[in-house]
């Protein structure tokens, strides 16, 4: 237990329905992992790609976006927008390095507590077995490491020319 | 007037490519209003001069010290750390000092891939496969060569920064009005700007500044400008499927690249306000896509074969998350280049 990797899990939610789910499921007293720190917006069409990359950047190990199920948001399509960041931020984190599945997307109606908490575990064990990102949490110490460590052993990078 | 009593100037360059010092150059015979006025010191493409020089001058003797390219290596740290001593007003000057810029976007990859790429691609005749070495030794003793950093960081990541003055390079007459705005300063008639402004630009986008015409932006698919002819040329170049870039760049440049037919590839940086100059990018190209179904949306963001290329050419180093994966971790490597292989694959 004390081993365990406990990956920290930033969930935006849309005020209408993912947080509503949420909400079902709490007042259902349905357990889900504590790993998930849900933040509310007012719809997935606010979701500025920003908030995912400091998310990344300042430690978060997964990042879920959740909205309406499409044809039921509050404002009518913002949803498809986020669908459509959604896609595009993920090539981004690809080529970054990234691995995709540290980045999901979940439509979930106020009814769908049940399936939210379950989706949230699920997401939990995948992030788990991904391990912890740790992006940035001390870059500047980790980039002083990595240098530290090069200029100790030169030849930890290709080959030494014999003297 | 003797030279003693004028104020100092300097200009350095880091990992840049030469072309804010050609911009400098290109302010033509104001020039001659900052050999009025200044006393230039320290400018290695224009003059000789040695680094012990530099230090020992007194510290805060240079008023003013522009300095442009990232930080690529200790060589590069140890002048940015001996100028920033040294001079009164250090300007990150250009993009590569304010957010990275082409040298930056060696940050997606790891040292040894790009070491792999210089020395042993099929342009380079290297048969015995030697590799620098930032130390060696020698019967005569031990020599150095700069040590090559991981990740290219920009000036601010490194020592404080007094203004910005963005641009690849900085426009010439933004050049020659923050000269003025200096002399103008020094001569008591001017005040300057808050300290960590950014200086030398305008206060909104590249579109404000764009004459096209803008309509409602609805894109089935985006284009390559020479896969499209004709290009249109009073339409807004976004709206006729040819990512362009100037919604999140600041403006500064008279929409310099949209007005003569091509897209704006965003070397302004980031418009005022926005963090994450990609994160933006990419918020404004999901909005004004024409689509709903997933796989619809794929095949149209297929249109723009390197995203991450596409929205952070100029920012990388300066954006949220700084550098790829490989850059900043050792076992980021042969994950990353799989991962590349099954996006550029899709």
């Amino acid at each position: 237990m004390t081993d365990q990797f406990e990956p920290t899990v930033i969930g935006f939610t849309c005020n209408w329905c993912s947080y509503r789910a949420a909400d079902t499921a709490g007042t259902a007293r349905m357990k889900y992992a504590p790993n998930i720190r849900l933040i509310r917006l007012m719809c997935s069409g606010r979701l500025d790609p920003t908030f995912v990359f400091k998310a990344f950047a300042d430690g978060a190990d997964g990042v879920l976006i959740s909205g309406c199920h499409p044809g039921d948001c509050h404002y009518v399509e913002q949803n498809f927008k986020a669908l459509r960041r959604f896609i595009l931020m993920k090539r981004v984190l690809v080529q970054m390095g990234v691995e995709p599945g540290r980045l999901k997307l979940l439509w979930a109606s106020a009814a769908e507590g049940a399936m939210f908490a379950a989706e949230i575990n699920k997401f939990v064990e995948e992030i788990r077995k991904l391990g912890p990102l740790n992006w940035g949490k001390d870059e500047g110490g980790r980039m002083k490491d990595e240098i530290s460590s090069f200029i100790t052993h030169p030849s930890s990078f290709g080959e030494e020319v014999p003297a | 007037m003797t030279t003693s009593v004028k104020p100092k100037f300097a200009m350095y360059w880091a990992a840049s490519c030469g072309g804010c010092e050609i911009a400098v150059l290109n302010i033509h015979e104001k020039i001659l209003d900052v050999d009025a006025n200044f006393e230039v010191v320290f400018w290695p493409v224009a003059m000789d001069a040695k680094y012990k020089d530099v230090e020992a001058m007194e510290d805060g003797s240079i008023l003013l010290t522009l300095f442009n390219g990232g930080i690529r290596n200790d060589e590069n740290e140890h002048i940015a750390k001996l100028l920033r001593q040294k001079s009164k007003i250090l300007v990150a000057f250009g993009s590569c000092a304010c957010e990275g810029c082409i040298p930056g976007l060696a940050n997606f990859s790891s040292r040894q891939e790009i070491f792999d790429t210089y020395y042993e691609t099929i342009s380079t005749d290297n048969p015995e496969h030697l590799r620098p070495q930032s130390h060696y030794k020698m019967p005569e003793g031990e020599v150095n060569i700069p040590e090559f950093y991981p990740v290219l960081k920009t000036l601010d990541q490194v020592v404080d920064v007094d203004y910005y003055m963005p641009g690849c390079p900085p426009e010439s007459h933004q050049i020659a009005a923050v000269i003025d705005l200096v002399i103008q300063v020094l001569q008591g008639k001017a005040e300057l700007p808050p300290k960590g402004a950014v200086i030398g630009v305008g206060n909104s986008t590249v579109c404000d500044e764009c004459t096209r015409k803008r309509n409602v932006r609805s894109i089935t698919a985006f284009r390559r400008i020479q896969d499209l002819a004709p290009v249109d040329p009073e339409i807004c170049l976004l709206e006729q499927g040819i990512p362009c870039n100037g919604s999140a760049t600041r403006s500064g440049c008279n929409a310099r690249c949209p007005s003569a037919g091509a897209q704006c590839i965003g070397c302004y940086g980031p418009a005022e306000g926005v963090l994450d100059y990609g994160a933006r990018l990419i918020s404004a190209f999901a909005s004004v896509i024409d689509a709903k179904e997933p796989e619809e949306i794929e095949r149209i963001l297929d249109g723009i074969p390197d995203p991450a290329g596409q929205f952070y050419r100029f920012s990388l180093a300066g954006s949220l998350l700084k550098a790829g994966v490989p850059a900043w971790k050792k076992n980021g490597q042969a994950k990353h280049a799989a991962e590349r292989q099954r996006g550029q694959g899709k």
